[in-house]
């Protein structure tokens, strides 16, 4: 196993390299969560299709044209690898909201009834409550909630109470985005396909942090977004087992995905993955997406995972030894740090965080999550990635110890 | 109220008006109109309450989840504005919006509200220390219905 060193990977992001400072101080960037830096190479594969490689993809008789086709292939080809899918089962999408969206109307509103029940959990993010209660309010379905752990946390035997037969859908996320615990995922799919529901996985805070094989979790969707694993924004990717594919109905219709129609109204569809994506692509960010996913494989998502580990432990003894903390995902697995201060507010807090130049989030990530387990209407989080260093973490932890006047955010 | 008030008096009135608001409550008179308003950047969740007899501010209230900056403005606000005419709150609030977005403003008006004089240095916030003027103005521009 590799050893990470932030020092010399952060010369490749030239969000350190250029030295951006906020509020006049060197940024701490601690929002990682939310979306991240990207490096260098990512920036460098976006302009190479606009500098040399601009073409449509798709039935082009001429080079250009055939080049992207060809990298638009070697990237699905790299992302399945990276999550151990199979190339056909890698379908291009906006992100996990797309995503999900894509499943909720494509599957849900498709094979779902009013017999039926889609199970989730209070702390997912709204991208994947809505479009469910969306499948709910057009199929009549039930949607019910496993409940959490005393911690906040979904675990298997949770699961257990309350599947039944009528349940279709488990839609719930490998790490939730404000506890930040990771999912045992893996027996979570087990317990669903006893009862022949399927699994619909939100990735967006696992992917960019961890090793991911589909295979080994047996998850029947995956979605995840390429801006958070430093990547670009607007693309993002939909797994999906290829049989459960060929029967999800497309969520967008249009060129690209049709094989022929009439004007009688006789369609055939592509096979998938190109049936889900129609018109033109995102594809300087396919190129960018490339670039961040060989970037990550390079690094070793193993190594990511264990130095994002070691961070936090660090992190969590400092921030313990203040008394005015509140730490509220201890236990937590992942990056994610969620806490208050005592006596204030969290988005003041934030401000105060902002002055001194670290980017943290505070709000009510998830109210219902956050009312039920946490007590609490609204909390800082703070999110970490393989770039950030020690240094990082020591700049935050004494901001918070000198942090009792938030307001010296607007007067110091 | 003088310009340069001191930073130490300025922290001192956000943090008296945040930790004991004077006119954060709802009424339970139905004659009030009311209106909601969130941001679906932060958190700040609040109604604000007026009740505006021929032409002039009788009362003013707000309630909801609100962080100290948007609590203590839109407390400072419903202070400077109960007993006045329409016509004096709405050239409060218009000097108030000037002062937060760093245009020339006629401070005299504003009393204890030139402690949000350094909003802009937070430009994320700005939202926060004039949701509830907003509010306000919505208010006194449109009638609304209590509740």
């Amino acid at each position: 196993m590799k050893k990470i060193d932030p020092y010399s990977i952060r010369n490749d992001f030239p969000m350190f390299k250029n030295q951006v400072k906020m509020q006049g101080k060197p940024l701490v960037f601690l929002d990682n969560a939310s979306t991240t830096f990207k490096p260098f190479v990512v920036g460098k594969a976006v302009n190479l299709y606009f500098e040399s490689e601009t073409a449509n993809s798709h039935r082009g008789d001429y080079d250009l044209c055939y080049n992207v086709d060809v990298k638009v292939d070697e990237t699905r080809a790299s992302l399945a690898k990276f999550i151990n899918a199979e190339k056909r089962e890698i379908i291009f999408t906006s992100g996990t909201s797309m995503s999900i969206n894509l499943i909720a109307y494509g599957y849900g509103t498709k094979f779902l009834t009013k017999d039926d029940e889609i199970l989730i959990t209070q702390a997912e993010h709204a991208s994947n409550v809505l479009p469910w209660f969306k499948v709910g309010e057009m199929t009549g379905c039930q949607i019910n909630y496993i409940p959490l752990n005393e911690d906040g946390k979904l675990v298997p035997e949770n699961l257990r109470k309350v599947i039944s037969k009528k349940t279709k859908i488990i839609a719930v996320a490998h790490v939730t985005n404000v506890l930040g615990f990771i999912v045992d995922i893996k027996e979570i799919a087990k317990i669903a396909h006893e009862f022949g529901a399927i699994v619909v996985c939100d990735g967006a805070q696992s992917v960019p942090h961890m090793p991911t094989d589909v295979k080994d979790l047996d998850v029947d969707f995956l979605s995840f977004s390429g801006h958070k694993m430093v990547g670009p924004t607007g693309i993002g990717i939909l797994y999906g087992k290829y049989e459960l594919l060929e029967k999800t109905s497309p969520f967008m219709t249009g060129g690209g995905m049709n094989a022929k129609f009439d004007m009688c109204g006789d369609i055939t569809y592509l096979l998938p993955p190109s049936k889900f994506e129609a018109g033109t692509q995102n594809l300087e960010g396919i190129y960018g997406l490339k670039a961040a996913v060989d970037y990550l494989t390079n690094l070793g998502m193993e190594n990511i995972r264990s130095y994002e580990e070691e961070l936090r432990a660090y992190a969590i003894e400092k921030l313990k030894k203040n008394d005015k903390v509140i730490l509220y995902n201890e236990k937590a697995e992942s990056g994610i740090i969620t806490f208050n201060i005592k006596g204030v507010f969290a988005q003041d807090e934030a401000t105060y965080l902002n002055s001194q130049g670290i980017a943290c989030r505070s709000g009510q990530h998830c109210a219902k999550v956050l009312l039920d387990y946490l007590g609490e209407v609204a909390t800082v989080r703070a999110s970490l990635y393989f770039y950030n260093t020690k240094e990082d973490v020591d700049a935050f932890v004494l901001a918070l110890e000198k942090g009792g006047d938030f307001l010296d955010a607007y007067f110091a | 109220m003088p310009i340069s008030l001191d930073p130490q008096m300025m922290r001192a009135i956000i943090m008296d008006h945040y930790e004991n608001p004077r006119n954060k409550r709802t009424p339970t008179n139905k004659h009030y109109q009311m209106m909601h308003i969130d941001s679906p950047n932060c958190i700040d969740d609040i109604n604000v309450f007026l009740l505006e007899e021929n032409g002039i501010i009788v009362d003013c209230a707000f309630d909801g989840i609100a962080c100290t900056i948007s609590t203590a403005s839109t407390d400072i606000m419903t202070e400077l504005v109960i007993g006045k005419n329409v016509k004096d709150a709405r050239y409060i609030i218009n000097q108030y919006q000037k002062m937060i977005h760093e245009q020339p403003f006629d401070a005299i008006v504003l009393d204890e509200a030139i402690v949000f004089i350094n909003t802009h240095r937070q430009a994320a916030r700005i939202k926060c220390a004039t949701i509830g003027w907003d509010a306000l103005e919505e208010l006194l521009d449109h009638k609304h219905e209590k509740g």
